[in-house]
């Protein structure tokens, strides 16, 4: 079977509850701050606006992973990365490498904010406007 | 209650100074209401008029805000312009998420700035900004400019007055984020007063949970019964515009100036025929996710050769109920047409549309002619309603300086107060239930139909015989509502946040509490803000109710004089009880 990778095809049926950035935050960082979230959910310009999910799109051969020199970043099978926390030693260079600007640098811990495709979010999403599903192929 | 460290920014915008003050001795109030309601006794001045620029206002968020499902409101207080008294407003959308965000359970602004200011607050400082070039623009104009040249695009929060905040209209409102607002009370004439135009939030702030077990139980175990149970499934579905109908066929719709429990066109207006025929989307404040903002859309032919326009209005019982029954509108185009005229001008709807109601029978009546009002005004007719509201805020004559001090100053001045539907000086919400509805808003903290659901109470008690539980109701509700309030839970999870499950939130981030605790809690608020109506002029001995309530059959029958002023009675000794009650405890 292949790995699952996180989708929101339907951002259109968001209701800007955060419910996912909040499940996210607490599970993978133990935070109760959305911004230490790997997903951010967030209008394109006020509340009249679309909202957008800025996630994680699970690439195959991730440049993220590639840009890692210290092997904290690993290419997943099926796309997307593991994260190695305590091999990771802060540099940002995968965050200069995500080709659309998701991966996000938490200045508190010194770390990237990776997204391991875990589908926390998938299961406080209310609507179920994100899923995880297997990439098309 | 273990004490947690509560975080204070105050906001003198005369000297353009900020100081942050630790208040650990203010943690047993837990925060929202309890924490405001302090604040706002340490520094008002009953000595001073409302819109003084030495009046402070206070907003504060809770221990369980944004990190509990549902727990998404912000509590703000201030001195009324509208009634002189307490005034006390909530608001959500994406505010107390941004406070948190930023480091603050509360902000206290007072002094006046030199000239037309917005303060940006950041988890770093809080910066005096000029807002000359936004002075004069509607809600929209100003939250698309502070968009564009602010920081934190996406999660911050942009609080903000009209034209009628400005122009200092006693019920003006200070609008969140587009789809919620500070409504009642005229917050936004406070504002105007203060020349603040506009508070932006935003802050990235990191918060580690202390026991994850405990933190994630509670937490999950509240979301599955928020999203998996019935319990809020009203409140997403058709949402409180549901009402609409369902008061209607029981006659409890205040309809044309409360001549009616019953609107003829109610099937055109109701929640159901907005949701099959304009909704287009529904939103949540942050932290919700139940959903419940209902955002209809207008589209407006405004020239020949198929000119059109669009607007995303967002709407609610309590909206339908002010800019339509109660003026008797009778198409969903017009209610959204009447919505947006407030909206963008800044004025709370439910407030606008009872005194619009009075102006239409006082004109009916001779009271006011057409010169005056500048236009013609009859039930039905938003053309000569949309004239009278930009009136209100630009006034060229002395009535509607009048008017711009609501329903019950206008109608003292100029007769009709049998008919201008007010209770102590604040006008109705939606409901003609029967007594305890106007006795709850009358006696309530902030005269809301929320402060203690006298609407339900009447709805539990159809024979309203047992005059003397239907005050206990009203009055045990406010205190356990106090509760809830400082934790700036939306009342719309009333259900889902009982005693046990408060307790459990709390102790899960280590506030330590038991129900007997947080009833106390709720005693102690109920009696400081009891203490401080009164020395702020409110004084149940001279409440007045307007004849109209007589005259028209409510949901439960005839409202009957004598009931009433008997339930006031009860309520006056009861509630003094219950103040020399904790005095002696």
């Amino acid at each position: 079977m292949t790995a699952k990778i996180l989708q929101a095809k339907d951002m259109a049926k968001c209701i800007g509850c955060y419910s996912c950035m909040m499940a996210c935050a607490r599970t993978t960082r133990r935070s109760l701050s959305p911004t230490k979230a790997a997903l951010q959910i967030r209008t394109a310009g006020g509340l009249q606006s679309k909202l957008i999910a800025d996630i994680c799109r699970g690439c195959i051969d991730a440049p993220c992973a590639e840009a890692c020199r210290c092997g904290a970043l690993l290419p997943r099978e099926g796309g997307g990365v593991r994260f190695i926390t305590h091999k990771c030693l802060g540099c940002g260079d995968c965050v200069e490498a995500c080709i659309i600007g998701v991966l996000e640098f938490d200045y508190d811990n010194q770390k990237p904010l990776v997204c391991v495709q875990c589908g926390t979010c998938v299961r406080f999403c209310p609507h179920q406007v994100l899923t995880m599903e297997e990439r098309l192929v | 209650m273990t004490a947690t460290n509560i975080k204070v920014l105050d906001i003198n915008l005369s000297e353009e100074k900020i100081e942050i003050q630790h208040r650990e001795d203010l943690a047993p109030l837990l925060g929202g209401i309890g924490l405001a309601s302090k604040l706002f006794a340490e520094k008002v001045n009953p000595e001073l008029d409302p819109l003084a620029e030495e009046q402070p206002v206070v907003l504060a968020n809770g221990p369980l805000s944004t990190i509990f499902p549902v727990v998404t409101k912000v509590v703000s207080v201030f001195r009324s312009p509208l009634t002189g008294e307490w005034g006390e407003s909530y608001a959500g959308m994406r505010l107390a998420l941004a406070m948190r965000l930023a480091g603050y359970q509360a902000i206290v602004i007072h002094g006046k700035a030199k000239r037309p200011t917005y303060l940006a607050i950041g988890p770093h400082g809080v910066q005096f900004k000029n807002a000359s070039a936004l002075w004069g623009l509607t809600v929209g104009e100003t939250g698309t400019i502070l968009r564009r040249i602010l920081p934190g695009s996406g999660h911050r929060s942009t609080i903000r007055i009209g034209p009628a905040g400005e122009k200092c209209v006693s019920f003006a409102n200070v609008n969140v984020d587009t789809y919620r607002h500070f409504g009642r009370l005229g917050m936004g004439a406070v504002f105007g007063a203060k020349n603040l135009k506009a508070v932006v939030i935003y802050g990235d702030k990191d918060e580690p949970v202390a026991d994850i077990k405990a933190y994630n139980k509670v937490y999950k175990d509240i979301y599955q019964r928020v999203v998996s149970t019935d319990i809020m499934e009203k409140y997403h579905g058709v949402g409180t515009a549901i009402n609409v109908n369902a008061l209607n066929n029981l006659g409890g719709l205040p309809t044309k100036n409360l001549q009616s429990g019953k609107f003829d066109s109610a099937n055109e207006i109701s929640g159901e025929a907005f949701a099959e025929h304009c909704l287009i989307r529904k939103m949540a404040c942050s932290g919700c996710p139940v959903g419940c903002i209902h955002i209809g859309l207008r589209r407006r032919e405004f020239g020949p050769g198929y000119e059109y326009e669009s607007k995303s209005i967002s709407y609610d019982h309590e909206l339908i109920f002010a800019m339509g029954s109660y003026l008797g509108i009778s198409s969903r185009d017009k209610v959204l047409d009447l919505i947006d005229a407030v909206e963008e001008l800044g004025l709370d709807a439910m407030t606008a549309g009872v005194a619009l109601g009075w102006v239409t029978e006082a004109y009916k009546n001779g009271i006011v002619d057409e010169v005056t009002l500048g236009t013609k005004v009859q039930f039905d007719d938003t053309k000569g309603y949309i004239e009278v509201l930009k009136n209100i805020v630009y006034p060229q004559n002395s009535f509607y300086t009048e008017l711009a001090k609501g329903t019950a100053a206008v109608a003292e001045k100029y007769g009709g107060k049998e008919y201008a539907l007010t209770l102590a000086k604040t006008e109705i919400a939606g409901y003609h239930t029967g007594h305890a509805n106007i006795l709850g808003q009358t006696v309530g903290a902030r005269h809301s139909h929320l402060d203690n659901a006298g609407y339900s109470v009447d709805q539990k008690n159809k024979d309203q015989k047992d005059l003397e539980k239907m005050v206990e109701s009203i009055i045990e509700e406010e205190k356990w509502r106090n509760v809830l309030n400082c934790l700036c839970i939306c009342l719309f999870a009333r259900g889902i946040y009982d005693h046990q499950t408060v307790v459990s939130a709390l102790n899960s981030i280590g506030i330590e509490t038991n129900e007997e605790e947080l009833n106390t809690l709720g005693e102690e608020i109920f009696k400081l803000k009891q203490q401080m109506r009164s020395k702020l002029g409110y004084n149940l001995g001279q409440l007045e109710f307007p004849k109209r309530f007589y005259e028209t059959p409510s949901l439960t029958g005839k409202i009957n004089e004598e009931t009433l002023n008997k339930m006031l009675e009860i309520y006056k000794s009861r509630s003094q009880e219950s103040e020399s009650g904790s005095q002696n405890g």
